[in-house]
């Protein structure tokens, strides 16, 4: 196949946003918000598409396109395998439901609103395709830009300080892969991950080069103790911000761990599980009883974030097949889940303009469709059987089982405190007296918010019955990705002494 | 002795059209406009002339001057720079009537001495073209007579300006003394480790370059006569001398100081992370755009600079390639500037700024990608890490963090804050034209990264 349907995808968005730049400004902004859907969801489509043309069957990247870039050093490579294609889809996914819950709460500056999401899906989906570090690097920066705009010029009273964190804890983070990039592009010539995986990175070079690459990844996953950023982050942008900061911007550090940090170091990986599986551990167990202390409903979800995430890492450095697809899981679950719980969040605040629990109490008496939807999510965000979240922390705890009993025990603490975080937030929003008159006068959800949310929980509860569809697409990458693994670590065990 | 005229004649053609062009402006009345219609003329055609004159190295003038493609391709860059700076500056000349003849003419005289000094192949003929250019860009400072702080400025650059010119010639001399030469090919053969007193000369001629290029610990001038002097000279100021000074510099370590290269090498690394630590730290507290800017300017020549350490000529063609880059982007930065405009009056708080392309200008300042900005520091440090400076890399990095705290201040300053009073809405198509031109350089760069990197390592290789 020639047609470069990666390119296509990445730069298709750009290219709306730059019909959107050229179109007049309105008061309305009605033509943008059109040329912005349409472009979003032709973008899905077609990534549709691509998952349903990729060949599940290989472990081999799939659509590569290759181009010179940087005087024949560094090649423009663009690539999936059946880990990089889920994210393409999610993203591409959840898009255009970011765009059509802004209709409602984005008041200002629609159209340059607009012009940055597009612009943030493109530099999204070229870090899931990118099979150069150089390129990977680019799109993963290039994010920066317009997130920092969305939580500046759109967030709450306090977004000037948020922008401000998120960015320089992400960039400080990066410019430590950054040198490392380059020193890999000195030690084997190249920067294209395909080469490199055959080169072999020496193992001297393996710690120092992981541990540039975690600065990176674990302030962008993030993991305890540099989380700090994502609450103040999630807590002032704006719904659709928050929903493209859940469900994305944090995956691509796992994605990360999983194309990068892995297959390059080895070695390094094996020898800083305890780091990880500590740092996991404490996030899953801190966070989660920080979350259980929350006032504010969009911090609370933004800790359970957190914890979430600990269980990915847990899962990816178990380096066994259920372990790692289990993260995979509960990567692509968490961000169907945490999308929709912060939309929810966000169809309260449009129509009273609080987040705090004790605003709230007995929604359900006012908005039954409402808190019938966030329900579904709320237990679906505690790992209940029958929804998606379950099958990832389930697949995970299985893998981490099989490495270390009490990791996994620790872990499973975090389920009940899971558990426990998440029914007090529906008890205490959606049950109870309704103590705050004005919550007689809300609207239930009108058709854009009911179709949206409706739409993420049939993929939740899908996924929750059906994991085939995606277990099947990852299973020969992770298990290419496994068994690579163990041949690098003993290639280095052996071939040093 | 024709052959060599005829190579000289860039230079022969500026220095009669700068002549005839005063006498114009003596002659006619009311002459600033024509004179400037004309300098535009005469720089193009300077740089056409340039452009024709030929690769390959040649020295003439008893081995005195030398034309290579390096030295050329600088001068077409000065040109080209200098006319985007006077086109951008001319509404602010006429409206803070400073409009005089003279100034079109001593940018002219100060791009002439620049010419003599990167062609110069021996000490007297640079240190000549040193202080061609530095005495008409005193003036260019203090141009604004009446206004006091203008002429502060102006004092102020002469007077430690003209301490460092002293200091390089002192170095100059030693150089002579030590090497028995002025001529830059004997003295580098005659340099070794072991010539402690002409390493001395090096340390003293290095200190006046700095001096030129802002470096840390030299820069103390640059907030003040940035600030002090008018707008359009400052734009000036922060493009053409400082990439002429760090060509000069690359020219230096090429041919007189090839031999000694750890001794100069410990030099330029600790100019250089002190410039970016800098440049980084001193410009957060800044409330003035233009002094924000000169600490920025001060911070860009350390990343430059981390370059030249490297002593090797992929560290000196990113170096150059570096700078273009920055010329790019300060030539930008410096049109939202003239934009900036409240009730007639030009304004420099950062408080009052405005505009979707200072935000891509000031993201690539930062360097933040996919902007050029992003790829000036990849090579940079891509040579840096190379050689196995890792020290320099990690804190030329951890540098960039900290700088980009200030340029998102701006930025929050025009997108997050709601200004008071809106600012005046300038429509000239002089500045946005500029402006747009850069912004689109710098956003389309990452189409074809390596296209700079290619046209300058071809040059080094032609040397």
């Amino acid at each position: 196949m020639n047609f470069p349907i990666l390119s296509t995808i990445i730069f298709l968005p750009l290219l709306g946003s730059f019909f959107i730049f050229l179109s007049k400004n309105e008061e309305q902004s009605k033509s943008s918000i059109y040329v912005s859907l349409f472009t979003s969801i032709a973008n899905f489509l077609l990534s549709l598409f691509l998952w349903f043309s990729f060949d599940v069957n290989t472990e081999k990247f799939q659509f590569v396109e290759e181009s010179n870039w940087i005087s024949g050093l560094i090649k423009f490579k663009l690539g999936v395998d059946g880990i990089s294609i889920l994210f393409i889809v999610l993203t591409a996914f959840i898009t255009p439901i970011c765009i059509i819950s802004c209709i409602n709460s984005v008041k200002s500056r629609v159209k340059e609103f607009l012009i940055a999401i597009l612009v943030l899906e493109t530099f999204m989906i070229g870090v899931f395709c990118s099979l150069d570090l150089v390129i990977f690097y680019l799109f993963f920066e290039a994010g920066l830009i317009p997130m920092f705009l969305i939580i500046g010029v759109w967030g709450g009273p306090k977004r000037v300080y948020s922008a401000f964190k998120f960015f320089l804890y992400t960039l400080l983070g990066s410019v430590l892969m950054l040198i490392a990039i380059i020193s890999i592009f000195w030690i084997t010539g190249t920067t294209d991950i395909t080469q490199i995986y055959e080169i072999k990175i020496p193992r001297e070079f393996q710690y120092i080069l992981w541990l540039a690459f975690f600065s990176s990844f674990a302030v962008k996953m993030p993991m305890w103790p540099v989380h700090t950023w994502l609450p103040d982050a999630h807590v002032e942008a704006p719904t659709a911000g928050s929903v493209i900061l859940a469900a994305i911007l944090l995956k691509m550090a796992g994605y990360g761990f999983l194309r990068f940090s892995i297959p390059l170091f080895p070695v390094a990986s094996e020898y800083f599980i305890p780091l990880i599986y500590s740092l996991s551990i404490i996030a899953i167990i801190y966070t989660s009883l920080v979350a259980l202390m929350q006032e504010d409903m969009k911090k609370l979800i933004a800790y359970s974030s957190v914890a979430h995430m600990g269980y990915v890492t847990l899962g990816i450095f178990t380096f066994n097949q259920q372990g790692i697809e289990g993260s995979i899981y509960q990567m692509i679950s968490h961000g169907l889940i945490s999308a929709a719980l912060f939309l929810c969040v966000g169809v309260l605040y449009d129509r009273l303009h609080s987040r705090m629990i004790s605003s709230y109490g007995g929604v359900v008496n006012h908005l039954p469709k409402y808190s019938f939807i966030f329900i579904i999510f709320v237990l679906a965000g505690l790992g209940l059987p029958g929804t998606s979240g379950f099958i990832g922390e389930f697949l995970v705890l299985v893998g981490v089982f099989q490495k270390n009993y009490l990791v996994a025990i620790l872990a499973s603490i975090g389920v009940i405190l899971g558990a426990a975080y998440m029914l007090w937030l529906a008890k205490r929003v959606v049950f109870g007296e309704v103590k705050n008159p004005k919550i007689s006068n809300l609207k239930d959800l009108n058709l854009a918010e009911g179709s949206i949310l409706s739409i993420l929980a049939i993929c939740v509860i899908f996924f929750g019955f059906y994991p085939e569809p995606l277990i099947n697409t990852m299973s020969v990458s992770v298990n290419n990705l496994i068994n690579n693994y163990q041949v690098d670590l003993i290639y280095h065990l052996t071939s040093s002494k | 002795m024709m052959d060599n005229i005829n190579i000289l004649f860039p230079e022969i053609f500026l220095s009669l059209s700068i002549l005839s062009a005063l006498m114009i402006g003596v002659f006619v009345k009311n002459s600033y406009e024509i004179v400037t219609k004309l300098t535009y003329v005469i720089l193009i055609l300077t740089a056409f002339i340039i452009f024709n004159s030929g690769a390959g190295k040649v020295e003439y003038f008893s081995d005195s001057f030398i034309k290579n493609p390096f030295v050329d391709f600088i001068k077409i860059l000065i040109l080209l720079s200098t006319i985007a700076v006077l086109n951008m500056s001319q509404s602010f000349i006429r409206n803070n009537k400073i409009s005089k003849f003279e100034y079109p003419i001593i940018i002219m005289l100060s791009i002439l001495g620049m010419f003599f000094m990167l062609s110069s192949n021996d000490l007297i003929i640079f240190y000549l073209g040193l202080e061609l250019q530095s005495l008409s860009l005193y003036i260019l400072a203090a141009i604004d007579r009446d206004n006091i702080r203008s002429t502060e400025s102006g004092i102020k650059y002469f007077v430690l300006s003209a301490l460092s010119s002293g200091l390089l010639l002192y170095g100059c001399s030693l150089l002579y003394g030590f090497t028995g030469s002025i001529n830059f090919e004997i003295i580098s053969s005659e340099l070794n480790s072991n010539n402690t007193g002409a390493i001395f000369a090096m340390v003293f001629i290095l200190v006046g370059l700095a001096f030129k290029i802002s470096a840390v610990p030299f820069h103390m001038w640059t907030p003040d006569v940035y600030e002090g002097s008018p707008t359009s000279i400052t734009s000036f100021f922060s493009v053409v001398p400082k990439v002429v000074g760090i060509a000069v510099l690359i020219r230096f370590m090429m041919s007189p100081f090839k031999n000694i290269i750890l001794e100069w090498q410990t030099i330029i690394i600790f100019i250089s992370i002190s410039s970016m630590i800098l440049g980084a730290v001193a410009a957060i507290g800044q409330s003035n755009i233009k002094r924000l800017m000169a600490y920025s300017s001060i911070g860009h020549i350390g990343y430059a600079l981390a370059g030249i350490a490297t002593g090797t000529l992929s560290g000196y063609s990113s170096t150059i390639v570096y700078m273009i880059i920055y010329v790019v982007m300060n030539i930008g930065a410096f049109g939202c500037i003239f934009l900036m405009k409240k009730e007639g009056k030009y304004v420099e708080g950062i408080n009052e700024l405005s505009g979707i392309a200072l935000l891509i200008i000031l993201f690539s300042l930062a360097g933040i990608p996919p902007l050029a900005g992003f790829f000036a520091k990849f090579y940079i440090f891509m040579t840096v890490i190379e050689n196995e400076m890792y020290m320099l890399a990690i804190i030329g990095l951890l540098t960039t963090v900290v700088s980009a705290y200030y340029y998102l201040k701006v930025i929050k300053i025009i997108y997050f804050d709601d200004l008071k009073t809106p600012l005046d809405l300038i429509k000239n198509i002089n500045i946005t034209g500029t402006i747009f031109i850069s912004c689109i350089i710098l956003i389309s760069f990452f189409l074809y990264p390596s296209y700079l990197n290619n046209i300058i390592n071809a040059i080094f290789l032609n040397q």
